[in-house]
């Protein structure tokens, strides 16, 4: 997994609650057996006026200009802004990656769906909770000033606006040392194989039908 | 003292190891696979040279791609026949038990786990996919993972996990007639929201869960996650122990005997602590019917179609806006007026063969509004479908003018053929209504299978409780 270092990232406002991961990558994208490339279909239903299939030149799609992603001002966005329960809806692993492969690094949004937020740590993909207020401020102050960029420190957990304002976030330690030294949650757990195994003996004999 | 929620007893019987911030490792016991979420687990894990920890306690089945029509040609699209083909080639590959297309038992992954008894009380259950909530309706600690962690449970036996605050949802009363689970999953999800169990695991208790089928209790627990909740529970009573014994994978012999005295502790200590609580009275629980894109845009068969200049915040009101332009609907609209193009009975959520027989006995003898392009039942599983056929429903569904198909998650996703046309409207028994769900501009309405059955035959949705 990469790691994630100092971002400072233009930021793209994606005004609504409740955006769910079949609108982040729809359905027909799932077919695919290969974790990248996913990219040019995020938000593909927003984003393009045709319908796409797998195997699509995307270049070739007509872009609905109303869809936020389309808009100049926005191209090469990191910072993807959104609202309540980002990420609702189902558990495929395919939304972060298309999110990731569109070139995003990081999301803030009030709250997130669990699974979702999950699966973003696992793909190198920051999702900041902040507080709905400051948030709504942050949706005012991007749609006022092209270009708004901010800096995400997570070493410090912190967020800096561009006129310096500071704003802390939280962020659970273990998953924070994962995705600051970009390192692979299976080969960790397999450091603790000997305890996995007296468990599994422990298990088996408190419930032998498991393993009937 | 020391009272435990059912989900600290799942919790704690679990824990391998735990770190002083709260990170632990959480033992499964059971991890189901299908055909979309596990292919790039599998290249992860022989890219590393792993193996699976555990090849017994997994089960796969390939259900979203599957076809539901003439079979017997394989799968017409490329795409969809590559990915199942891998999983049949990954379970080769590693020794993993598979119900394979032409399987009987092959179904729907949530369907066909419990079916199996593959899926216990007490037990840990994962599956990369979020309605893996399904399983908790056997006291069990189920829930939808990433791919990324489904390759992780596959090396190690083991998430990575930080424990849920704890919800109880209680609803006590007797069902008014013709209300169903799914309408106690819809009525709890338009009062708490879809974000309003993020970060919890639910309990449903009271007496109108006690007195809930195990299927009735699968579809409520299915729809835990469109509340938020990674997993839903129910606690383990005699409907679950009579359910899971004699099914194929079942404890047998003196292991039935051991699993039912433990099984019988499956369930929260009186004083146990929640950290939010929820009540509904079952007695006022109306028929339900989504109206909007997000499942807890819903309202009862009474109602009507809210209007956005009403909506308490301006997040909303956009939503709502937008969820109206969508759908086509107009604001104040009664819930009865709306017409519908396509009916699907199917899904995790109401494919079971009690959900058969509810669409059933609203069928029968009737036929299929003529406004009407396609009703049909996907039965969750082959097994399902050849109890359905043995009691005869098939031929009420036929006879109708419903298609009856073969088992898959079908027009739920509409990842294989089953999809609906831009604009097309269906009143689905399915768990998402979001938009382009069930294929591009499709518009969807979740309802019963009572209630689908019910909008089949009159054209557009009607109060079951009154037939």
């Amino acid at each position: 997994m990469r790691k994630f270092n100092l971002l400072d990232g233009l930021v793209v406002p994606l005004d609504r609650a409740n955006v769910d991961t079949d609108a982040i990558i729809p359905k027909q994208f799932l077919k695919s057996i290969k974790r990248s490339g996913f990219g040019p279909n995020a938000f593909d239903e927003w984003r393009y006026l045709d319908h796409g299939e797998p195997g699509m030149d995307n270049s070739k799609r007509p872009l609905n200009p109303d869809f936020v992603l389309n808009q100049p001002r926005y191209r090469g966005a990191q910072v993807l802004l959104a609202r309540e329960n980002f990420g609702c809806g189902s558990s495929r692993e395919h939304a972060p990656w298309a999110l990731e492969d569109y070139g995003f690094q990081a999301i803030i949004a009030p709250s997130f769906a669990d699974i979702f937020f999950n699966n973003c740590f696992k793909n190198g993909l920051l999702p900041i909770k902040l507080d709905a207020a400051i948030v709504d401020e942050l949706f005012k102050a991007v749609a006022a000033s092209e270009g708004y960029k901010l800096k995400v420190d997570l070493e410090r957990q912190v967020i800096t606006t561009p006129d310096g304002k500071e704003t802390a976030f939280e962020v659970d330690a273990f998953r924070k040392h994962c995705l600051l030294n970009g390192l692979d949650d299976i080969g960790l757990t397999l450091q603790h194989v000997a305890e996995i195994k007296a468990f599994e003996a422990k298990h088996r004999a408190a419930q032998p039908w498991l393993y009937a | 003292m020391n009272s435990k929620t059912l989900y600290d007893k799942l919790w704690d019987s679990h824990v391998v190891r735990q770190d002083a911030d709260g990170t632990a490792l959480i033992y499964i016991d059971r991890q189901l696979v299908h055909e979309v979420t596990s292919p790039q687990a599998f290249e992860g894990l022989k890219l590393a040279q792993r193996k699976p920890w555990r090849t017994a306690s997994m089960l796969a089945v390939p259900d979203h791609n599957v076809p539901t029509t003439n079979r017997a040609a394989g799968i017409a699209d490329p795409i969809s026949r590559l990915q199942v083909e891998t999983l049949d080639a990954n379970c080769a590959e590693f020794g993993i038990v598979e119900f394979k297309m032409g399987d009987i038992r092959q179904g729907v992954v949530h369907v066909m786990g419990p079916e199996q008894g593959a899926t216990l009380p007490g037990m840990t259950v994962v599956c990369g996919d979020s309605h893996t909530s399904t399983h908790g309706a056997f006291a069990a600690l189920a829930h939808g993972i990433g791919t990324s962690e489904v390759e992780h449970v596959m090396a190690t036996q083991c998430l990575v996990a930080k424990k849920s605050k704890a919800m109880l949802v209680k609803v006590e009363g007797l069902l008014g007639r013709g209300i169903t689970a799914k309408d106690i999953a819809l009525a709890v999800i338009g009062k708490i929201g879809t974000a309003g169990g993020t970060g919890y695991a639910i309990e449903f208790s009271g007496s109108a869960i006690r007195g809930l089928s195990m299927e009735g209790r699968m579809t409520l627990c299915n729809m835990a996650i469109e509340a938020g909740a990674r997993a839903g529970m129910v606690a383990a009573d005699d409907t679950t122990i009579e359910y899971v014994k004699g099914r194929p994978f079942a404890p047998q012999g003196e292991n039935w005997d051991k699993a039912v005295a433990y099984w019988k502790t499956l369930h929260s200590d009186e004083g146990a602590k929640f950290d939010a609580t929820v009540e509904l009275d079952a007695a006022q629980i109306k028929p339900q019917v989504t109206w909007g894109t997000s499942p807890e845009m819903v309202t009862d068969i009474n109602g009507r179609v809210p209007d956005p200049a009403c909506a308490p915040d301006a997040v909303r009101r956009g939503d709502w806006e937008r969820a109206l332009q969508y759908m086509g609907l107009q604001a104040n609209m009664p819930i009865t007026e709306i017409k519908v193009d396509k009916v699907f009975i199917g899904s995790c959520t109401n494919a079971r063969i009690e959900d058969m027989r509810e669409a059933a006995a609203i069928t029968k003898g009737k036929k299929v509004a003529a406004n009407i392009k396609l009703a049909m039942v996907v039965p969750g599983s082959g097994l399902v479908k050849a109890q359905a056929e043995k009691e005869g429903l098939d031929k009420v569904f036929i006879e109708a003018g419903f298609e009856w198909r073969d088992p898959g998650c079908s027009m739920c996703l509409a990842m294989n053929d089953d999809r609906l046309e831009p604009g097309e409207r269906c009143a689905s028994t399915s768990n998402r209504n979001f938009e382009g769900r069930q294929g591009q501009g499709s518009r969807t309405h979740l309802v019963s299978p009572a209630m689908a059955a019910a909008a089949a035959i009159a054209g557009h949705f009607v109060d079951v409780s009154k037939l």
